[in-house]
């Protein structure tokens, strides 16, 4: 209940709706490099007052306020890492939906290609373990006997379905 | 045996994972708490200025390096925690001897004059913020509180309203730590 | 009195749930069939029972019963009728109530449909299946009781939230608990299989179709919950990467890869075991999924009202139901016979490679979603939002999709693999004159589009052309085409429908994500701007009222080289008891592009902020997400997947097969 309490009071102050305006004509700057430059840089801003949203995405107050501390920035000259830099360091690293590449996040970051790889060793593994004979399988059909032979077992099948269907109670496995 | 143990990689994954879980679900845990990286840091350039209904009695970084500690707490008179936490702001002051100043964030003066009219002005001193001065003290929502020692360092910095436990197992002993050098 | 009975109805239905575990489990053990009867009408006397208490519920609200503590806080009586249903499920306690009762669904159409099961597979399904409903069923009644009572009984409710009264918003939840659930199966199948300790082609054939319906249906959840942030949130945005988002989005990845891992088992009994651990990850995924958007675990937009109790009652659920399948699965799955073997290169090979990529993909979305909790409880804060997954996931997929397209054409047991793709050369390289023609020509994107687009036409013609070759199309008489076309079993149609639904929805995503054009400006009525080759006339901004809120309304005049295009009407709404704004976007879709017109707040001087979007080919987001679900459903349509696995007959007496 206390937590609640907390949760809810944090909040209370700074909370934004979800229906989003975001960008307000008044920002737009007027160079549209930099002003695209701005809208990427902002989807990777997290809007610390709204849940899961980037500053691009939401209408709350403080993310108006660094959508304009970020483009103040940019026509000041400086680059992208800079002011993330500095947004870093008066929010911590929770404020980059890019979180950084350090000891901590190496999970996070090479865990997916860790995963590919031991997935692709351990399919490497089970055709391994398979013995197949050297002179091939199942006589060496070639490419295109092998599709035709594939098509009429599905028509087979097919054929077999229909005259169980109508010969239905006749199945001696029920 | 190895191809045994192979199966049994899911169960044990499941049981780490488990394990985040049931750390996750623990009662203080506030999923939407950002800590703080203020602390130890110096304050940022800023200026509040004073306001007439509001005693004029802004400040700047200046004012925070003269030897003093100052209790720092943003509010403002549309923040329901801040009503809240208002009671606790004064018995700091009062019982405590505290220094407290006030940033009034967006918040029309006339609002905040009835606000405190009605609970009371602990602040020795009101700067207002139009919006932007909170983001280079790194807050993000209100009320939140500081505490500057008198060389213009943050020593504490609280999110949310400042309850009584708080302010006497957190807040105090920092204060009366640095008013003792 | 009807939440009364409600509630003594859901009570009931626990103590069923109880006897149906114990009783048919156990007369699977002991071979005793009077016993494992019990599970048929015991299962269709559980859904009778839930059905009661759900329908008490929505009596209810629909009565605006406003003694019921759950109708206070979701409902209202100025709400229209539709949403006041679509209320009972709109809030944690009712859609708990709703998972339940679609558990029951199930658990009967096992029951009814069932007849070609084993008895004691039949028996073991259903107690497994009951087992997860008296977990359920007692989560339910022991902390979320929809039941609940208040006194003095409030004079009006607090209604529903807005973003939630809407039409395609009210269906996404029970379609996506049709998918949650329905993947319940294929783990109640993969539980059974364990005990009994035997996998084979049978096995694989009765859990397909249960599989393909919770598939289809997750997958139509998921794509209207998408469509529904695209054309509800105001700015086009169809997809954030949010936990919760996630945790819908992973059951489907793996539940594809059950899938198509099922044809393996089926067809040749190969990858048996990857193929049970796929139906217990599955499901497990959905109840994570449900365990992490009640707990208050992480923060998402989506978050029902998080409760730590309930969320230790879940993960007690959770514990046992995935705790216990795996430590099942680790100490049976070994003991599954492999089966056929087949080369590197072939079907099952080019299958096992599909199972590799969605899983890690799954494995990746995970990793996403879990490393704030993980590095939380080490100190460290941060977020993951989408620059993460667009360098981690998506380039698992363009391999997976260009994968995709070769498959098919690959041979069971040994395929030739230079045959294959010299029969491909023609679409390789039209795939790729596109690609370099996109990237040439059209603005934005860059070589990801390119790549992108050449992927998802490499993946559309490639389809075509293994359809085409199959039914002979031009290379033989139409009338025999049309022959082969009728013959061809409806599952090889519904694979055809999917993938080129796949290949649709990915040139959406490009459009979407590379060829957005924007325009956000102030505008007096009057006033008219251009993007992308129309104009845009602001005629005029009026207000409106709905049952429940109160709106300003903009009409735009849109035209294209002076001819009328068409007349959007955006609002800004608010809903009063809630004091909550929406927006209402007016979008016009054309066969190639969506033109997306939103109106904001008035500026004071009598100018309105307008955002006007160009979104191309982003209706083939969700034309082709369509053609997924429409293609799994022919190939539920498949007459030998009702029928069942063909039984084995000594040789002498097998049909002489008709040509």
């Amino acid at each position: 209940m206390r937590r609640l309490l907390i949760l809810f009071l944090l909040a209370g102050g700074l909370m934004s709706a979800p229906a989003a305006w975001a960008v307000e004509p008044g920002e737009i700057l007027d160079d549209p490099v930099l002003e695209a430059r701005a809208r990427s840089l902002s989807a990777e801003i997290r809007c610390l007052v709204c849940q899961n949203q980037s500053i691009d995405d939401s209408d709350a107050e403080l993310a108006r306020e660094l959508r304009l501390l970020i483009r103040e920035r940019m026509v000041a000259g400086d680059s992208d890492d800079e002011i993330k830099a500095y947004l870093v360091s008066r929010y911590g690293e929770f404020v980059l939906f890019r979180p950084p590449v350090n000891l901590a996040t190496a999970v996070l970051w090479f865990g997916p290609v860790v995963l590919l790889i031991l997935g692709a060793l351990a399919a490497v593994f089970y055709l391994k373990a398979q013995r197949i004979p050297e002179d091939g399988i199942a006589g060496a059909l070639s490419e295109e006997e092998r599709r035709r032979f594939d098509a009429l077992l599905e028509e087979t099948e097919e054929a077999q379905t229909s005259a169980q269907d109508e010969g239905r109670g006749e199945d001696p496995r029920s | 045996m190895k191809r045994s143990l192979l199966f049994a990689l899911p169960v044990v994954l499941f049981a780490v994972l488990a394990g985040f879980f049931v750390w996750g679900l623990r009662d203080e845990r506030n999923p939407s708490f950002v800590p703080s990286t203020m602390i130890d840091e110096p304050i940022p350039e800023f200026d509040f200025p004073g306001d007439p209904l509001l005693g004029d009695s802004g400040f700047g970084d200046e004012d925070l390096r003269q030897g003093r500690v100052v209790v720092i707490n943003f509010f403002a008179s549309w923040c329901v925690p801040c009503r809240a936490e208002h009671p606790f702001l004064s018995e700091l002051v009062e019982q405590y001897g505290v220094v407290l100043w006030g940033v009034n964030h967006r918040d029309k003066p006339e609002n905040a004059k009835a606000f405190l009219d009605e609970l009371g002005d602990p602040y020795e001193r009101i700067g207002v913020d139009d919006g932007r001065g909170i983001v280079s003290w790194g807050v993000y929502g209100l009320p939140e509180t500081f505490v500057i020692d008198g060389a213009g360092r943050i020593r504490f910095h609280h999110r949310g309203p400042l309850f009584k436990k708080t302010m006497e197992r957190d807040l105090l002993p920092v204060v009366q730590a640095l008013q003792d050098q | 009195m009807i939440a009364e009975l409600g509630h003594f109805a859901l009570t009931l239905a626990l103590v069923v749930a109880v006897v149906q575990g114990i009783v048919p489990l156990l007369g699977a053990w002991r071979g005793r069939p009077n016993w494992m009867a019990v599970a048929e009408p015991a299962a269709l006397l559980q859904l009778a029972l839930v059905a009661g208490a759900f329908g008490a519920l929505t009596i209810a609200y629909v009565t605006s019963d406003f003694t019921v503590a759950n109708v206070v806080r979701n409902s209202h009586s100025a709400k229209p009728m539709l949403y006041k249903v679509a209320g009972v499920w709109g809030n944690h306690e009712g859609s708990m109530l709703l998972w339940v009762l679609i558990l029951a669904i199930y658990g009967s159409a096992v029951a009814l449909f069932g007849g070609n099961l084993p008895p004691t597979l039949k028996a073991r399904v259903l107690s497994v299946q009951a087992w997860i409903a008296v977990g359920f069923l007692s989560f339910s009644l022991f902390t979320s009781n929809p039941f609940e009572r208040v006194f003095p009984a409030p004079l009006d409710g607090r209604d529903l939230n807005p973003l939630l009264q809407d039409p395609g918003l009210a269906i996404h939840p029970p379609m996506l608990y049709l998918g949650y659930v329905g993947f319940s199966m294929a783990f109640s199948f993969a539980v059974a299989a364990l005990i009994e300790g035997r996998v084979d082609a049978a096995w694989a054939r009765w859990v397909r179709p249960w599989t393909l319906v919770a598939w289809c249906f997750l997958g139509a959840g998921i794509a209207l919950g998408s469509w529904w942030a695209y054309y509800e949130l105001g700015w086009g945005g169809w997809w954030f990467w949010d936990p919760v988002e996630n945790v819908s989005f992973m059951p489907w990845l793996s539940g594809t890869a059950l899938l198509h891992s099922a044809i393996v088992v089926e067809r040749r009994g190969a990858l048996k075991a990857w193929t049970i651990l796929l139906a217990i990850v599955t499901f497990s995924l959905s109840l994570i999924g449900t365990f992490i958007v009640r707990s208050g675990l992480l923060t998402s937009v989506h978050a029902f009202a998080t409760d730590p109790e309930r969320g230790l009652f879940i993960l007690a659920l959770l514990t046992i139901t995935i705790g216990g399948s795996l430590l099942l699965y680790a100490w049976r799955a070994p003991t599954l016979k492999g089966g056929g073997l087949f080369a590197p290169v072939s079907r099952e090979g080019g299958l096992m490679l599909n199972n590799l990529l969605l899983s890690v993909a799954c494995g990746t979305v995970f990793i996403g979603t879990m490393s704030p909790l993980f590095l939380e409880a080490f100190g460290h804060k941060i977020s993951v939002g989408v620059p993460y997954y667009n360098i981690t996931f998506v380039p698992i997929i363009g391999p997976l999709v260009a994968v995709m397209a070769v498959g098919p054409f690959l041979a069971w047991k040994r395929a030739d693999l230079a045959g294959v793709l010299s029969r491909l050369k023609f679409v390789g390289l039209v795939s790729f004159l596109a690609g370099l023609g996109v990237y040439l020509l059209a603005g934005g994107g860059g070589v990801l589009a390119a790549v992108a687009l050449t992927l998802a036409l490499w993946l559309f013609l490639g389809t075509l052309l293994e359809w085409s070759d199959r039914v002979k199309l031009l290379r033989a008489r139409p009338a025999e085409s049309w022959r082969r076309i009728k013959g061809l079993p409806r599952a090889a149609h519904g694979m055809t429908l999917a993938h080129l639904g796949l290949a649709v929805a990915i040139a959406g995503m490009v459009g979407a994500a590379f060829w957005k054009q924007e325009s956000i400006a102030l505008l007096r009525p009057g006033e008219s701007l251009t993007l992308g080759g129309y104009e845009f006339l602001l005629e005029g901004v009026s207000e409106a009222r709905g049952p429940n809120y109160m709106a300003q309304r903009g009409r735009f005049r849109v035209t294209r080289d002076g001819e009328l295009v068409a007349l959007l009407s955006p609002e800004k709404r608010v809903y009063p008891v809630q004091n909550m704004p929406t927006t209402e976007a007016a979008i016009l879709s054309t066969p190639l592009r969506d033109l997306y017109t939103v109106i904001g707040d008035p500026d004071g001087t009598g100018a309105y902020t307008v955002r006007i979007y160009i979104e191309p080919l982003v209706p083939w987001l969700w034309f082709g997400a369509g053609l997924m679900v429409l293609g799994g459903l022919v190939s539920l349509s498949d007459r030998r997947l009702r029928v069942g696995a063909p039984a084995r007959r000594p040789v002498a007496s097998r049909k002489v097969a008709r040509a």
